[in-house]
């Protein structure tokens, strides 16, 4: 559920930087292309361990989607941090030269 | 276990190339290789937040699953020498795997962006002679 979770992220957030395309103000491109990484990396991981294991493609629970939860939420914490360390706008440098 | 350390290795390697590219330039010298550097920099930089990207994400699942604990040797697969070697299988084959498919899509990524960049330039490209 995770994979899908993360995917699904992944498409939403290349959509939004596609729209406020051709500029990257709010480095949405930083955030589109970690949740790709995380993607790509767990869709090998799947068709791995499905091929030698089998089983189930995806993990479907509470559990997995939780995890899913979380992996976007860190996503969106690197992508805050990102956002706050580099101040694009220039909000925070307002704001301590007041 | 620990598939996600060979891409995280990669990002290492992976990230100061790009800084020492970046570097290089940056320091200038002639004008359009200084442009190149500096573009191919921008370049590794996709491959980077990939690469850190994914294995930091994915070093959360380990971490939910279990696999990942915060007292040495952090990766509970290395209390067991049997758990070691199926890690150390899983990293060749997993970890190499992942690793190779986001390096072989990042240089789908940047082929496209260079047909991109010079459909671009023949296009903005001034007609020569003519009355």
């Amino acid at each position: 559920m995770w994979l899908i979770l993360t995917a699904l992220a992944a498409v939403a957030a290349t959509i939004v930087w596609y729209v406020k395309s051709p500029g990257d103000k709010y480095k949405l491109g930083i955030l589109s292309l970690m949740l790709w990484g995380a993607t790509i990396m767990w869709v090998v991981d799947h068709i791995m361990a499905f091929a030698s294991e089998g089983g189930e493609f995806f993990e479907l629970g509470t559990d997995a989607t939780m995890l899913g939860v979380a992996v976007i939420v860190l996503a969106l914490v690197v992508w805050t941090l990102t956002l706050v360390i580099t101040d694009p706008k220039g909000v925070l440098k307002k704001i301590f030269n007041k | 276990m620990a598939c996600f350390l060979v891409p995280a290795g990669e990002a290492v390697v992976t990230t100061v190339v790009q800084k020492v590219i970046e570097h290089q330039g940056k320091k200038g010298g002639e004008a359009k290789a200084a442009e190149m550097k500096l573009k191919w920099s921008k370049r590794l930089g996709w491959l980077n937040i990939m690469l850190w990207g994914g294995s930091l994400l994915l070093a959360l699942e380990h971490i939910w699953h279990g696999e990942i604990i915060a007292s040495p040797p952090f990766l509970t697969a290395m209390k067991d020498a049997t758990e070691t070697s199926i890690m150390l299988h899983e990293i060749a084959t997993v970890g190499v795997a992942m690793a190779v498919t986001i390096t072989v899509i990042w240089g789908i990524m940047v082929l496209v962006a260079e047909l991109k960049s010079r459909t671009a330039k023949v296009k903005v490209q001034p007609v020569r002679g003519g009355a």
